[in-house]
């Protein structure tokens, strides 16, 4: 927020490293949780709660791929495949042993963190290039694993419909009460990422995707912390998956198709690598972009193109603008919105002084 | 009996993995010439085929013009592209982190999927080639004639890169500047020309590739998709290996076809879009520089 301090006044470890130093912050945390807790659900109309639910979900994955690619500097093309592993453990369990969500979800996570170990183990001999080529080899295997094992995909279709989750005997259908239910794990997801990457492992994840052979020679065992960076992040996308089953009532494999691999990837380099921040902004740029060039087309577009055109131009407009996007970030701004919103706040910290 | 027949059907199998083999190695070699020259790694290969088919396919359908013009104006808009390209989009990301390099081409596939579709329109096209459509029946064998092209176009071009590289001024200049910039710039080598040119070149071996996948698959936005069989092709011969390319091609081609006739029956089908990426995390596992590359990956 627009803070400014007149000084450092730390006396102790503990207000150093306190995650937020300023009481203003911690008076912005508050008017945020009261804003998100309390006058949005109440507030907003059930689509635009829709909208909110999937940002939510594109969040948790969002940071789950930053700590890999972001903080240790290792590539996925794969996330979309991690999250329906944990799509389908978690549906397979729900509906063959009727297991209820916090054990599911869970599971999920830790089948899509084995797997996603799995997947990780060349990042001990590769990296760069041949780590991209082998998740992307891990994708397609995956997809291809999931459509064609009738006792994975349970047949038709290759989709599983699941219960709604189950609270203390109260059942989450509305998007209202979703929204709590996401919003809950969205928290959780931000606070363990954020002390993650300020624990011995994130710093471990940081120093190696700094300088890999630096981090070797201060004593971290590269390949142990490489690991660790793969488990984590594919539980982050195993949860995300079973959000996605959870949210949508039915775990389908076409939502995790290699294109949104690709999203997740635009997500964290629109926002910004290597910034918590930087993630919830990638998730709610990407998830909304394609929502509202739908809405401008709709309203705008047939000034301009006919009925017919129109339906074939949104969703290849979608691409060309992700495309573009990644590529413009790429090359003008590596480090993403995330950067430019410090910008912004800095500027704004020292106005009307230049610095 | 039954033996013979089985012979039979392999030795099909094998003629038909060995065509398909080439053609992949037209397309790998695209990639190769990249990454041979730049260390640039391009994920929208397949992308850049099917922007070729499309442009063969527009040419010929709705220009009507002649096989052999639509071939020219192909090859003249794939250089003109891949020049642009290194341009706008590559120039400015030398000297970034690899990884920047693979997120910007797969940025770039993104657009061209989207932007071929609005500019062609959306059906699916064919490319007639000015050939007979009925096998060649040689002995048990049933051989496409626009296989057969497929497979002489990418001998042919193999051949010329590997004379181009080996023989030529200009590719010894390439060679150099893949080997190491700084010293190519001060042998007084134009690094920035010849990364254009790699790009160029992989624009020309892509609108061949093109021509001859559109005519055998017809032309759409799924052509695109032969760009991810071009992984494996690469990483089993070497990255930087043209003999590596046709290498990998031709056993990507053989076991793809193999394992289409064999295996199909028992799991029930698309093994061939399947074995290829097993074989690939084998070779990554085992031989990451594939079998031509060389040896210098960087280890951790």
């Amino acid at each position: 927020m627009f803070h400014r301090e007149a000084g450092i006044y730390k006396t102790s470890y503990a207000a150093d490293m306190a995650l937020y130093p300023l009481p203003v912050a911690r008076w912005a945390v508050a008017g945020f949780a009261v804003l998100f807790l309390g006058v949005l659900p109440l507030a907003v109309h059930e689509y635009y709660l829709t909208i909110v639910n999937l940002i939510s979900i594109a969040i948790v994955g969002a940071l789950g791929l930053n700590i890999l690619v972001g903080y240790t500097g290792q590539i996925s093309i794969g996330h979309a495949a991690f999250m329906s592993v944990g799509a389908y453990t978690a549906a397979n369990l729900a509906v063959r042993l009727d297991l209820p969500f916090w054990i599911t979800l869970p599971a999920g996570g830790l089948m899509a963190a084995a797997i996603g170990t799995l997947v990780g183990i060349p990042s001990l001999r590769i990296k760069g290039l041949y780590l991209a080529i082998a998740t992307l080899a891990a994708q397609l295997i995956i997809e291809w694993t999931i459509n064609h094992v009738e006792w994975i995909s349970g047949g038709v279709q290759a989709s599983i419909e699941v219960p709604r989750p189950e609270l203390f005997g109260y059942v989450i259908k509305s998007q209202t009460q979703l929204y709590f239910f996401l919003m809950f794990f969205v928290v959780l997801a931000i606070i363990a990422t954020q002390n993650l990457i300020r624990s011995r492992i994130g710093r471990a994840f940081i120093a190696i995707r700094d300088q890999d052979i630096a981090a070797e020679i201060i004593g971290i065992n590269i390949f142990r912390y490489k690991l660790y960076a793969f488990a984590i992040s594919s539980f982050y996308a195993g949860v995300t998956g079973v959000l996605y089953t959870y949210f949508l009532g039915i775990a389908n494999y076409e939502q995790f198709q290699i294109v949104v691999s690709i999203d997740y990837l635009a997500m964290i380099i629109i926002g910004g690598l290597g910034s918590i921040l930087g993630s919830i902004f990638g998730a709610i740029f990407v998830t909304l972009l394609p929502i509202v060039l739908r809405l401008v087309m709709e309203d705008f577009g047939s000034l301009i193109f006919s009925e017919a055109d129109l339906r074939n131009i949104i969703p290849n407009l979608r691409l060309i603008v992700f495309g573009a996007l990644i590529i413009f970030f790429l090359i003008v701004e590596p480090e993403g919105l995330n950067r430019l919103w410090r910008n912004i706040r800095s500027y704004f910290r020292v106005w009307p002084f230049s610095y | 009996m039954f033996d013979w027949f089985e012979w039979e059907f392999t030795l099909s199998l094998l003629t038909n993995g060995v065509l398909i083999g080439l053609m992949y190695a037209l397309i790998a070699l695209g990639f190769v010439l990249v990454y041979k020259a730049t260390d640039a790694i391009n994920f929208a290969q397949g992308e850049f085929v099917m922007l070729a088919a499309f442009f063969g396919a527009v040419m010929l359908l709705s220009a009507g013009a002649p096989f052999w013009v639509a071939v020219l104006v192909t090859l003249a808009g794939m250089i003109a592209f891949g020049f642009g390209l290194e341009r706008v989009v590559l120039r400015p990301l030398i000297g970034r982190p690899i990884v920047s390099v693979i997120m910007a081409t797969i940025g770039l596939a993104a657009v061209l999927r989207g932007v071929a579709p609005l500019v062609f329109g959306a059906e699916t096209r064919s490319i007639v080639m000015p050939v007979e459509d009925a096998p060649i029946i040689w002995g048990p064998l049933f051989i496409s004639p626009i296989q057969l092209i497929g497979a002489g176009v990418a001998v042919m071009f193999l051949a010329a890169f590997t004379w181009f590289f080996l023989k030529s001024r200009m590719g010894i200049a390439m060679r150099a500047v893949a080997d190491n910039q700084q010293v190519a710039m001060a042998m007084g080598i134009n690094v920035e020309r010849y990364f254009a040119l790699a790009w160029a070149m992989a624009g020309v071996v892509s609108a061949l590739g093109g021509i001859v996948w559109g005519s055998l698959l017809g032309v759409d936005v799924h052509l695109a998709l032969i760009g991810l069989k071009v992984f494996p092709v690469v990483i089993l011969g070497g990255l930087d290996s043209i003999v590596g390319a046709i290498v990998g091609g031709l056993i990507i081609g053989i076991v793809e076809n193999i394992a289409a006739g064999y295996l199909d029956p028992v799991v029930g089908g698309g093994t061939k879009d399947f074995a290829p990426y097993v074989l690939m995390i084998i070779a990554l596992m085992v031989r990451p520089y594939g079998i031509f590359g060389k040896r210098q990956i960087e280890r951790v």
